[in-house]
């Protein structure tokens, strides 16, 4: 019965119907996810009372970069420096070591290796934020707390990233290692000249997934540091906005400083979609 | 030659698709080099293993060890924790938390009151709206796929921090969420400063302003019944919002590639034995998507037990400690109020929630399919 009813004719207008109340729905939520965006990149270039009093236009009246000004005249420059200098150690670092580590895991046979994996992936289920005292500890202990070795050294190495590469080696044909092993290369020259080449695509998604996890990383430096000259971006951030909590005064500023801290991300998502997409449903798709 | 580089090629391309076979055996088909080349393996294995091993273990291992010893002492940030002159304490700072009544024990179960309202809010929004966006972007007919789910996604790979700058300021007392409300005639409250429960916000409507006696004097562990009844307060739901608006759009991936995977015909054959929209989605595709609703909701489920920076930026716990969560509360009472070892204590009980909440997941999971998962929001 139901099917003689709904021929392809009679179909047509509800498919229409449907099909407008699905954009509409899909522009709403667009708007809900990017809006706060706009709110952010015009706010930050609006004076202290129009922002105030008009948070919700998005064309700033006067256009002002006042707020930018006193950013850059106080410690930003500084805090954007810092960031940079432990976003680009720990990613060169876990890029680096992560493969070494991930290649071993899944090729090489040595005594031990089962714990060693085994002992990843408990280090994985470790939830970061019971961590927080635990690296104070051990970071004062060494005493290096305070310095740019307690930024740096803990992040070093990821256990996540270390997992990524061994199930990417795992899938690569054995054909050419072989090959480079039997014309006698050692076990180092096989897996920069033969095996790195052939690992692009997962260096690139584990170096944009170090990227912007270091560049985000607030609560290690919270722990890690109190020196203001050591602050990064998202603990001088922080820090300003935690210092006058409740109080409206200095939005533009506040919101030109989370702007500067979206963008680099911002950009290396726009260029590497795919390769963040790939990353978030690795787990989703059929493995 | 050339044969094998397109080969290599071939496999670049297709690994770079996303797809790729990952059977639980295939690590064991090795190659049987020499002795002497083996030997040569062993080494280089330990040597390239080295460097993580040494890291996760001086800054992961090592320093777990060292906070359950400081759990056990009453260290306040003088000198070293292992030093013979500091006081060993043994459970009380854990004691503390759940047995003797004092202000250790009803922040502590404030903070825990707060987190499970947090979480039982979050957790069904956050996962509903994330399969909602899912099944609207993978409609078949749409145009412009590539913008929504950008739009859906990028919030989350921005910074906690910054977007709680933004958040912070949208809902100011006379911001932008305060302005849209207006617009409907809606008097917005002050969002950050109001500490009035959700649920006695509700019961006030009926003319439930305060507590009833029944209610007011005795309860578990500190609280007043009525105290744990208050529901989430109105700051608490400020930071639900930006939560859900932050994760959705991962857990939205999630969902898209399982429905991505869902073969057309399946929903076709359907469609001509009559099934309306909502039989096809209730018997049809709710049924395939089980393994990613589970894997959502327990990362879910793990990741709100460990909501931290977004308190931390905008409201510090308060107003009147109904933002207080265990992971905020164990790093104030640590790092502001110099109670290392009390601080500690609340980090391993947390740990001990998350850990038996992973178990419980992958008991229930434990004859599944399960998807494999990338392990982010486990750290």
């Amino acid at each position: 019965m139901a099917t003689l009813t709904t021929t392809p004719n009679k179909r047509q207008p509800k498919g229409l119907v449907t099909t407008i109340v699905g954009y509409a729905v899909l522009i709403f939520f667009a708007l809900v996810f990017i809006y706060p965006f706009v709110i952010q990149l015009t706010n930050s270039f609006k004076t202290e009372p129009d922002a105030a009093g008009n948070p919700l236009s998005p064309v700033p009246n006067p256009v002002s970069t006042a707020g930018f000004e006193r950013l850059f005249d106080g410690d930003f420059g500084l805090w954007i420096g810092n960031s940079l200098l432990v976003t680009v150690v720990v990613t060169v670092g876990r890029v680096f070591l992560d493969s070494l580590a991930g290649y071993a895991l899944a090729r090489l046979r040595f005594r031990g290796r089962g714990a060693v994996f085994a002992a990843v992936v408990a280090v994985m289920a470790v939830p970061g934020v019971v961590l927080f005292i635990p690296k104070f500890l051990v970071l004062n202990q060494f005493g290096i707390y305070d310095t740019y070795a307690a930024l740096i050294l803990p992040l070093l190495v990821d256990a996540a990233g270390v997992f990524i590469m061994k199930q990417f080696f795992e899938s690569i044909p054995l054909s050419l290692e072989e090959a480079a092993r039997i014309d006698g290369a050692s076990v180092f020259r096989t897996f920069r000249s033969v095996v790195l080449p052939m690992a692009r695509p997962a260096l690139i998604t584990l170096t944009i997934l170090s990227f912007q996890g270091t560049w985000n990383e607030f609560p290690h430096t919270l722990v890690a540091v109190q020196d203001p000259n050591l602050f990064t971006l998202p603990r001088g951030l922080a820090n300003l906005v935690s210092g006058s909590l409740g109080s409206g005064t200095q939005y533009p500023l506040k919101l030109g400083a989370a702007l500067l801290a979206t963008i680099p991300v911002a950009i290396i998502f726009a260029v590497f979609q795919r390769y963040f997409i790939r990353g978030a449903t690795e787990g989703a798709e059929k493995g | 030659m050339s044969t094998v580089t397109t080969a290599a090629a071939d496999r670049d391309d297709r690994s770079a698709g996303g797809g790729r076979p990952a059977h639980r055996g295939s690590g064991r088909r090795r190659p049987r080099f020499g002795r002497g080349i083996r030997g040569n393996e062993a080494m280089a294995g330990w040597l390239f293993v080295l460097p993580i091993v040494v890291i996760l273990g001086l800054f992961l291992l090592l320093p777990i060890l060292m906070a359950f010893w400081v759990s056990l002492t009453d260290w306040r940030g003088q000198g070293s924790p292992f030093k013979s002159g500091v006081p060993f304490v043994g459970g009380d700072n854990y004691t503390h938390l759940f047995t003797q009544d004092g202000l250790a024990r009803r922040d502590f179960m404030t903070s825990l009151r707060n987190n499970f309202y947090y979480v039982l809010i979050v957790v069904p929004v956050q996962t509903a709206l994330a399969l909602g966006l899912a099944l609207l972007v993978n409609n078949r007919m749409l145009k412009a796929k590539g913008f929504f789910r950008t739009a859906f996604y990028f919030p989350s790979v921005t910074s906690s921090v910054a977007i709680s700058v933004v958040f912070l300021f949208m809902f100011a007392n006379s911001g932008a969420i305060n302005g849209v409300l207006s617009w409907f005639g809606i008097d917005g409250p002050a969002w950050f400063s109001d500490s009035r429960g959700l649920i006695h916000l509700i019961l006030g409507l009926f003319g439930v302003d305060s507590a009833p006696a029944a209610l007011n004097d005795g309860g578990p562990l500190g609280l007043s019944w009525w105290e744990w009844l208050s529901g989430p307060s109105v700051a608490m739901c400020a930071i639900m919002f930006l939560v859900i608006w932050t994760t959705s759009g991962t857990f939205m991936l999630m969902f898209l590639a399982a429905l991505q995977s869902v073969p057309v015909s399946l929903d076709e054959a359907s469609e001509l034995d009559g099934a309306t929209r909502w039989q096809r989605f209730r018997y049809v595709t709710l049924p395939l998507l089980k393994p990613t609703m589970f894997l959502v909701l327990t990362l879910g489920l793990i990741g709100t037990w460990q909501v931290f920076d977004q308190i931390y930026v905008m409201s510090q716990g308060n107003p009147a400690k109904t933002t207080l969560t265990p992971a905020f509360l164990s790093y104030r009472t640590a790092f502001k109020d110099l109670d290392y070892g009390e601080g500690a204590a609340i980090s391993f009980i947390l740990f001990v929630i998350i850990i038996v909440l992973t178990l419980a997941q992958r008991w229930i999971m434990r004859d599944r399919d399960e998807p494999r998962r990338r392990f982010r929001w486990l750290r």
